[in-house]
């Protein structure tokens, strides 16, 4: 996702003098091509991500559309208030771009595990939250967000993701991709955690059930449309995020399904708990010790469609 | 240090000043708001900013090539509106909807439906970050236009007021000029105390800044400095404004009472007083 985001923005850049890239001091090996092409309009802000984000939010102010790029949680969480005041509130054309969304340093500790940035993220007023499945989301993602007046926020995984995606796909910031067909429930994902889904939705149609699946690569604003067919046509709604199960994708369905006149399935939240990490491991441990994993998915869903009392606590 | 020559614009300036005086003390009184000290300390900067030294043109807020300014401390922004207003940005009317419900004019300054004000301040150590992004995209773009930050003494114990500073030195942004206001009183009591910022000067020394420290309120002085900047070429500047809070209010001055309280009728009958013009 990383390679496909910074290809993608090379190649925007050289048909908009406007872009510019700012780095947090990261991206050795990877942002050099950038830098070589278009050394004006590369910059390396330091270890330093409050002063880079205000700096970035003063250029785009100038005309400029600003990528800030550095990992977990530094362009985010450590420089939130320059987003909030800096970027949003002047509606300013300012990108926020992390690198290693949710385990993807999972090794490197909770430091590095970025598990709230969509909750965060998406309550700041005017920001587009992007959170692309597979490098083909991620290079349609990185176009959007330069070609599209505003701040962003684009969560991308780190390196080496697969092709989730067949064929091309019709992206578009708040619409939802359907992924597969279904009318037994309806998984939604985001992120890179799609394609655990992809594989979880297979292994229920070996148990005889259909699962339709969404990949929602826009977290704000979120496809009640699609969230709202899924409700009237499926049995049940089952979320799936690299992410605390507090604010995120799954928070965001709810607040649909919640408000939604017609038929409210169950919903079921699949995602992080409410604590800090307290294993030692690479992503994909992480993510098997958290059950976000094809099987824990395909079992969770299961769960929900056999006996969604049971499963979610709630009364179809 | 010797005095500084007669400025021609110095008289203008002067009497601009004390008009910003009188107008934030109107408008902190009658919207029953706070932070008239840090509109004083600064009134003499800002009259010599837009009586003189700002090329700006009111009726094209926009103008690409139009200097740049930025209210760091955007508490202090009853004088900057007045300022603004009187320079024709907008209507003086709108003065009287400071702070108001249904105004115009919220309590730390805003951009949003202001004409001329450049950015929303309101949280400390913020301005300088964003005058370094425009000095810096200025500089990428070869454009001539300068960027004036004025920033609170109490916002230089913000780190990212730091941070900011060693990107604009390392960077050779002599297209920015930082002003200090430093009165010397913050929110809670002197700096002295809080956090002490001396030796000050040597810190923006240190940070890769051209250094003058000026009295703040020798309207002469100030409009020489700003004149002179960049005062080195590949530096930004920094001028240390040696301000006195409350300035020109006999009963305000150096009083941390004054970050906050409000002038009843009386105080605020004697305030004018005191300002104006040949007072």
């Amino acid at each position: 996702m990383r390679t496909a985001f910074l290809q993608t923005l090379e190649e925007m850049a050289s048909q908009d003098e406007r872009i510019y890239f700012v780095t947090g001091d990261l991206g050795f090996s990877v942002i050099e091509p950038f830098r070589e092409k278009f050394p004006r309009r590369f910059l390396n802000a330091g270890v330093a991500e409050q002063n880079m984000t205000g700096v970035a939010a003063g250029m785009a102010l100038s005309g400029k559309i600003v990528f800030t790029y550095s990992i977990a949680n530094f362009p985010t969480l450590r420089c939130l208030e320059q987003i909030r005041n800096d970027g949003a509130y002047h509606e300013a054309n300012l990108k926020v771009v992390s690198v290693g969304g949710g385990f993807a340093y999972g090794a490197l500790g909770s430091s590095h595990h970025a598990t709230e940035d969509l909750a965060v993220l998406r309550a700041i007023p005017g920001m587009t939250v992007l959170s692309p499945a597979d490098p083909l989301e991620a290079e349609h993602a990185t176009r959007a967000a330069a070609t599209t007046d505003g701040p962003f926020y684009l969560r991308l995984g780190k390196a080496g993701e697969q092709r989730v995606h067949p064929g091309p796909i019709d992206f578009r910031i708040g619409k939802a991709i359907r992924v597969r067909e279904g009318s037994d429930l309806t998984v939604i994902a985001t992120g890179s955690i799609l394609k655990a889904c992809v594989e979880a939705c297979a292994a229920l149609e070996v148990d005889g059930i259909s699962a339709r699946l969404l990949s929602m690569h826009t977290i704000k604003p979120i496809d009640a449309a699609a969230i709202a067919e899924a409700a009237e046509q499926t049995g049940a709604i089952v979320t799936v995020e690299e992410h605390s199960v507090i604010g995120g994708l799954g928070s965001a369905v709810a607040e649909v399904l919640a408000q939604h006149p017609g038929r409210r399935p169950p919903l079921k939240i699949l995602g992080l708990p409410d604590r800090f990490c307290r294993d030692v491991g690479g992503q994909s441990y992480l993510l098997k010790r958290n059950r976000l994993t094809a099987e824990g998915i395909a079992r969770a869903a299961a769960a929900v469609h056999r006996d969604p009392i049971d499963a979610t606590g709630v009364k179809p | 240090m010797p005095a500084s020559a007669p400025h021609p614009d110095a008289a203008r300036c002067r009497e601009f000043a004390l008009h910003l005086r009188r107008s934030a003390i109107r408008m902190v009184h009658e919207a029953r708001s706070a932070h008239v000290g840090g509109s004083l300390s600064m009134a003499d900067l800002l009259a010599a900013l837009y009586g003189s030294v700002l090329k700006i043109d009111p009726k094209r807020p926009d103008a690409p090539e139009r200097d740049r300014f930025v209210l760091s401390k955007g508490h202090a922004c009853a004088a900057f509106y007045a300022a603004l207003a009187h320079r024709g940005f907008f209507p003086e009317s709108w003065l009287e909807t400071f702070y108001r419900d249904g105004g115009k004019l919220s309590g730390h300054a805003t951009h949003k439906g202001v004409p001329g004000v450049e950015i929303s301040t309101g949280s400390l150590g913020h301005g300088l970050s964003m005058s370094s992004g425009m000095a810096y995209a200025g500089k990428s773009d070869g454009a001539d236009h300068r960027v004036f930050a004025l920033l609170s003494d109490g916002e230089c114990d913000e780190g990212s007021t730091w941070e900011a500073a060693l990107f604009a030195g390392h960077h050779r942004l002599d297209n920015l000029i930082a002003i200090v206001d430093y009165n010397k009183i913050q929110s809670l009591g002197a700096t002295r105390e809080v956090l002490d910022l001396d030796p000050f000067a040597d810190k923006w020394t240190a940070f890769g800044w051209a250094v003058r420290e000026i009295d703040g309120h020798d309207m002469d002085e100030i409009l020489s400095t700003l004149y002179s900047a960049p005062f080195k070429p590949g530096k930004p500047s920094c001028v240390i404004a040696n301000t006195v809070k409350g300035k020109g209010v006999d009963f305000m001055e150096n009083k941390l009472l004054w970050h906050y309280r409000n002038p009843d009728a009386e105080e605020y009958a004697r305030a004018i007083d005191q300002l104006e013009v040949g007072a």
